[in-house]
């Protein structure tokens, strides 16, 4: 297992690497120059110029690059080509808004779609089994915005109970504003993640129920219960954490639209934001940190699916699916 | 677990053959995608308004004239759904072809891959698998301009990591059997093998996953109208009518609701397809998930 670790973690270094290499090539591919973006209206060429010496998009790519890295190691992303703020600070400031939302939703969905999914297997011959299967069914196909403008509807406009979107200002200097202003965006990506969830974990459960080994525990006098506990959910866990894994990941760095629905600043407006202005540093800045998060999800899935499951140790990542 | 839940368990392994009921599935989804694949082809021959008609009033209910009401411009709101019905097919065929074009090619080539080349190109296909569809459209699409044709390119190429990855699974698999090595040995080349032997065995379990992925490119779609990046104006896109109607979603709910609906009996329907058909093709995958 240390020598897996090792391994895996060395891994996670070099996609680290690769996935920085990849990120600055493809983001100088988008096409506009950023000099404009500075420049005011029909400024000179020695104004545009001076504008792209000022940013450093005249020296060649492998010098910008190293330049780059350089300010990474020392946890600088750059500074905004548009409001010449530095990245760092205002990334920190959206995490803490993305963050709480993502773990939170992350953490109802899972509450919601384990016991709902594992009934929806065990159960599939009653009428509630099914019904959890359909809603399931009909949550996976509800799109994440239009789930949230009913939910904004119902809950804010017409009952007034909550806020339709936005954030207070001072952010979690008052947390209770900040909490009721996360509610509804924090069930809106729960209930469409745990449509998904609920699938995998029903499909995990009935591979466990059809099993030769819980046949066997159960012949061998074990109790429903004890045989699914001792047996049935460490082997229906591996599938469904890989799942988890990637469904964390995304959402994480798919709040974008639930973000733009409720008005949030979060990490994904200021990366929509970003996109359109051609703000290469935030750009940059926001695809790192988010490349970041999602190998490390991906390395602490790959860890504890082998932690539990030992015969997955002689492969390098991905689990089984 | 009672004694009877046990019984119960046990007598359930020889299912009972109910292919009638089975192929419910299937109806219902070719019924509801059916449907409105129907509005999207009247919509090419004949609408009931010209898109750009504002002559109704704004924002009237459900009558008269007009079945569904108006928009906060005048424009018919059914007329508009049945554009955005052509819109999401579109979207959907024209996302899920470029997706199986690159999906398939690259996942037939990393299966030849082995040792630490196979370790990272599954890596890689992974992390890609995690960057969710839409950041990936919203990159191209920046790139691009937002036109019908980015969108769809840009989700056609996200989703081509996730069919590599699946093509990959199922070609390695293929390549394993002792059928391949008899091939080989007697001197049948590689690309005949892929179109003898790997394509053939894999094509039931992709084309599921191809009519799913249709339905999610309908989803991103309209999240990237919704969003403003999609097909721009005066192309009604379901994405970019909900995103219109938000505002006036309690004064006039008809234009708030009605898209989505369309949307949801769509890709439910695709999805029931792709049960249907998954349950057709692959009879071992039937018993588990009855």
């Amino acid at each position: 297992m240390a020598r897996y670790l090792l391994r895996r973690l060395a891994f996670l270094l070099v996609s680290l690497a690769l996935a920085s290499v990849v990120l600055f090539v493809l983001l100088r591919m988008l096409p506009g120059d950023p000099a404009n973006a500075l420049s005011s209206v029909g400024a000179s060429p020695e104004q545009i110029a001076a504008a792209r010496h000022s940013i450093g998009s005249d020296k060649p790519l492998p010098e910008q690059f190293a330049h780059w890295i350089g300010q990474l190691a020392t946890g600088d992303l750059g500074t905004s080509f548009v409001s010449s703020l530095p990245v760092a600070p205002e990334v920190g400031s959206r995490l803490n808004v993305t963050v709480p939302l993502t773990l939170a939703a992350f953490v109802l969905a899972v509450v919601i779609a384990v016991p709902a999914g594992f009934v929806a297997a065990y159960k599939r011959r009653t009428w509630y089994g099914a019904l959890l299967s359909g809603v399931s069914q009909l949550g996976i196909a509800v799109p994440v915005f239009w789930l949230g403008m009913i939910l904004i509807a119902v809950f804010a406009l017409n009952a007034g109970w909550l806020p339709a979107g936005g954030f207070p200002p001072d952010g979690w200097v008052q947390p209770g504003e900040a909490i009721r202003s996360l509610v509804l965006p924090v069930v809106t990506i729960a209930l469409v993640m745990s449509a998904s969830l609920i699938r995998y974990v029903r499909s995990a459960t009935l591979d466990v129920l059809d099993s030769d080994y819980l046949r066997t525990a159960r012949a061998l006098g074990s109790s429903f219960g004890r045989a699914m506990w001792r047996h049935g959910l460490r082997n229906a866990s591996v599938p469904v954490i890989s799942i988890l894994g990637i469904e964390l990941a995304s959402t994480l760095l798919g709040a974008v639209v639930v973000e733009s629905v409720y008005a949030l600043p979060g990490l994904g407006s200021m990366l929509a934001t970003g996109i359109a202005q051609h703000d290469y540093p935030v750009i940059q800045g926001v695809l790192f940190v988010s490349t970041f998060a999602v190998l490390v999800i991906g390395f602490a899935a790959d860890l504890v699916q082998r932690i539990i499951d030992p015969r997955l140790r002689g492969r390098l990542s991905g689990g089984a699916r | 677990m009672t004694q009877t839940d046990l019984t119960a368990q046990t007598q359930q392994t020889p299912e009972p053959k109910r292919p009638a009921k089975r192929s419910y599935t299937l109806i219902t989804g070719c019924v509801l995608a059916g449907l409105i694949a129907l509005l999207a082809l009247v919509s090419l021959v004949w609408l009931p308004y010209a898109s750009d008609d504002t002559s109704g009033g704004r924002l009237t209910g459900p009558a008269g004239d007009h079945l569904l009401g108006t928009d906060k411009l005048g424009r018919d709101l059914f007329t508009q759904l049945m554009t955005g019905s052509r819109i999401a097919f579109e979207a959907g065929l024209g996302s899920v072809l470029i997706a199986a074009a690159v999906g398939v090619t690259l996942g037939v080539l990393a299966a030849f891959a082995q040792g630490w080349l196979d370790d990272t190109v599954s890596a890689f296909l992974d992390i890609l698998i995690a960057f969710p569809t839409l950041l990936l459209a919203m990159l191209i699409v920046a790139a691009r301009s937002a036109s019908l044709g980015s969108a769809v390119l840009a989700i056609g190429l996200a989703q081509s990591a996730v069919v590599a990855r699946l093509v990959r699974v199922l070609a390695k698999r293929v390549l394993a059997q002792d059928y391949i090595t008899a091939a080989r040995t007697s001197g049948t080349s590689w690309p005949r093998i892929v179109a003898g032997h790997v394509l053939p065995n894999i094509w039931p379990t992709l084309v599921v996953n191809l009519a799913l992925q249709f339905g999610l490119a309908v989803l991103a779609e309209a999240g990237l109208s919704y969003l403003g990046l999609g097909a721009p104006p005066p192309n009604a896109s379901w994405g970019r009518m909900l995103q219109e109607a938000q505002a006036t979603f309690i004064t006039a709910p008809a234009g708030a609701l009605a898209p989505g609906i369309l949307l949801v009996l769509l890709v439910i329907g695709v999805n029931l397809i792709a049960d249907g058909l998954r349950d057709a093709l692959d009879p071992a995958a039937r018993r588990r998930r009855a």
